[in-house]
């Protein structure tokens, strides 16, 4: 009875999701909310029925790179798996994203995998108790929509005490490895972090005023997997007592923190099936998520597209720039950009010091050029107009490398333009 | 001509790049060819540091790192009391503005002790007060973000920093925001709000270079036509820079007071 239903859900919902092209739409969303309508438990027994269940990811930073990782790092290993494409963070955009793929009312599929908003997280894990949880950091993000950092932090509390499995946490985030005495009895807890060497690289919100505030378990420690070098693209991560090195095709060293995290959660999934020289080099061929260090080839130079939306995120960014490109700049301020823009006062700017010139652009391009220009960075022109910008922006730079840092809904616009522009799309 | 800016608790109380604040006044005066020294002064720090500021600034924070400050400014009241009286220019946002009135009691029946500075009074709200805000004060129209839960009410002689344009102010119902006692401005504007307002920026300037100058005497902070000297860049290169960068403050001012809250 309940497989009849669910395939008569399922087909509904699909005939919503068809209507919606027609018309013009993405089929997004709304497929999903005439199906939780209907059925409000479909995407429960659906995930339910997987075998190894749900994976969920969360936190402010790196969650799209990081649902993208283990993804792939599963698929390696052999297992089928559903996720999430990115953007749909929200139960009716997973519930949309499984319709296409059922059969008979059944996922086919070993294992979800599955990106979480913060802000929808907590709604999620009530309707669906995920086996796994990792949660990679909260920083300051949205403030405006999330209110303060411990009310996020509160949110993603909630997920690791749902989880009935593992929680994988990072051992570097106090708002996060405190996580580890809240979970349900008899739940694994592992770990990811950075080694001791790379502070340096990886500064925190906190760290920028205040002392480094680290806890969590030590670099050493068995439940641990740690990034413990990295010099560019070359990663090295320790598991278990062995040294696994690496050579990404991420960008940035956020990436391959994110590597980390990833193969932690992997191994929480896989248990003794995890094969670390394996599951590492599957790594190091993942490639950028939609707009996070994404190349574009134009007329045989490329362009480096980065989202930023926070500021630990933008340092990260600009640790890893290229000091001798051209650079833009968009800066817009919808939700889901967040309203507010003074988090670019708690980006340092000099990194772009060398550049041989720096444009800014979107809604709030004056301020990221008076941010600039505070920090001895000279602004050569501000067109709010990101479209235009980026043809100006070009035609200024016709050959060589340029790098082009982005909010998220000016990364959506610009990127939409950059796959028409690009030599053979983008790679 | 050298001044002191100290920042009140950067570590706990930055949280909507306050710091901001402080970066424009030191670059602005470098222009104006101020030496600047940039303090900071953390929980458990030595009230000398206070004692020898020309100039104070102090941010929001979380709640949580509001109530340990509390604690830590109530042990230095008499002395910022003194400074205040004394006509020490301070630029106090959300968090530390609240603990510069009387009170600030939580959401969850908590209450802090403010220093008092402000006949003001907050009661912590369960909605948040949140958007781009525009204000009239006496320094002109000013253009910030505010961002907090608490409701502040002040004394009936207690002046306002401005006018509401747009936005909530205070408390959202009477169209006041902020408060200001002398050379004392307290206010929910972050963005941060000094760089999108130099005129702001550089009354607070004029005023800490005036009392250094004159022995550190009472100098008010009075408004756009007051009689602190007038701030000269430092030469026709820094008057470039100065024009550069209010032309942008103003264009950047313009466009987040057309977005939405």
């Amino acid at each position: 009875m309940g497989r009849m239903r669910a395939t008569l859900v399922s087909l509904v919902g699909r005939g919503v999701a068809s209507a919606t092209r027609l018309r013009g739409g993405h089929g997004s969303a709304l497929p999903g909310l005439v199906v939780e309508r209907l059925d409000p438990h479909f995407l429960r027994d659906l995930l339910g029925r997987l075998p190894l269940g749900c994976a969920v990811i969360s936190g402010t930073n790196g969650k799209t790179t990081t649902t993208r990782l283990v993804t792939q790092l599963l698929e390696a290993a052999g297992l089928s798996v559903f996720t999430n494409p990115s953007g749909s963070n929200f139960t009716r955009g997973v519930v949309s994203a499984a319709l296409p793929q059922l059969r008979r009312g059944r996922l086919d599929a070993d294992i979800a995998v599955l990106e979480l908003d913060e802000a929808h997280a907590v709604h999620f894990v009530h309707q669906i108790a995920p086996r796994y949880a990792l949660l990679l950091n909260v920083l300051r993000d949205q403030l405006d929509r999330f209110g303060e950092i411990d009310n996020t932090a509160r949110l993603l509390g909630q997920v690791a005490a749902g989880a009935s499995g593992a929680v994988v946490l990072n051992a570097d985030d106090p708002r996060i490895a405190r996580f580890a005495t809240g979970v349900r009895p008899g739940v694994d807890v592992s770990w990811f972090g950075i080694g001791e060497g790379l502070r340096g690289q990886f500064p925190t919100d906190e760290g920028l005023y205040a002392p480094d505030r680290q806890t969590g378990a030590s670099p050493d420690a068995p439940e641990r997997i740690t990034l413990s070098a990295l010099d560019g693209a070359e990663a090295t991560y320790r598991i278990g007592d062995r040294e696994y090195p690496a050579r990404l095709s991420l960008y940035g060293p956020h990436n391959a923190l994110n590597g980390a995290a990833a193969l932690a959660l992997t191994r929480a999934i896989l248990g003794p099936r995890f094969d670390p020289a394996a599951q590492v080099e599957a790594l190091s061929h993942v490639t950028a998520a939609f707009g996070r260090g994404e190349v574009f080839r134009l007329g045989g130079r490329d362009l480096r597209l980065t989202l930023v939306k926070n500021p630990s995120g933008f340092r990260l960014a600009l640790a890893g720039a290229d000091p001798s490109a051209p650079t833009l700049i968009a800066v817009n301020d919808e939700i889901a950009d967040g309203r507010d823009v003074s988090w670019l006062w708690d980006v340092d700017f000099a990194p772009l010091a060398g550049c041989p010139s720096v444009a800014t652009t979107g809604v709030r391009g004056y301020d990221m050029a008076l941010r600039c220009e505070y920090d001895g960075i000279p602004v050569a022109s501000t067109e709010p107009d990101p479209l235009v910008a980026l043809d100006r922006f070009l035609a200024a730079a016709p050959t060589g490398p340029v790098q082009v840092f982005s909010t998220y809904t000016a990364m959506l616009v610009l990127r939409a333009r950059l796959k028409q522009l690009a030599d053979g799309g983008a790679r | 001509m050298r001044i002191e800016i100290v920042q009140l608790y950067p570590a706990e109380m930055n949280i909507y790049g306050d710091h901001g604040n402080a970066q424009v006044l030191r670059a602005r005066a470098e222009l104006y060819g101020i030496e600047v020294v940039t303090r900071s002064y953390e929980v458990g720090c030595d009230a000398s540091m206070l004692e020898g500021a020309d100039l104070l600034l102090g941010g929001g924070g979380q709640d949580a790192g509001q109530a340990g400050v509390a604690d830590d400014l109530g042990r230095v009241a008499a002395c910022l009391r003194e400074r205040a009286e004394a006509g020490v220019p301070m630029l106090m946002v959300c968090g530390m503005y609240q603990l510069f009135g009387r009170w600030f009691k939580t959401v969850e029946g908590a209450e802090l002790g403010g220093i008092g500075v402000f006949d003001a009074t907050t009661t912590g709200g369960t909605s948040r007060l949140i958007g781009n805000a525009v204000v009239d004060t006496d320094w002109g129209r000013l253009v910030g973000y505010e961002n907090h839960s608490g409701l502040t009410s002040l004394g009936a002689g207690q002046a306002g920093f401005g006018r509401v344009v747009q936005g909530a102010g205070n408390n959202g119902r009477d169209g006041v925001e902020g408060a200001r006692a002398g050379n004392v401005i307290g206010t929910y504007l972050h963005g941060p709000l000094l760089p999108k307002n130099p005129r702001l920026a550089d009354a607070l300037l004029r005023v800490a270079v005036a009392r250094g100058s004159s022995g550190r005497s009472n100098v008010q902070l009075t408004s756009l036509d007051d009689d602190a000297p007038v701030l000269a860049p430092r030469d026709d290169a820094a008057a470039g820079v100065l024009a550069r960068w209010d032309d942008l403050a103003a264009r950047a001012g313009a466009a987040a007071a057309a977005r939405p809250r």
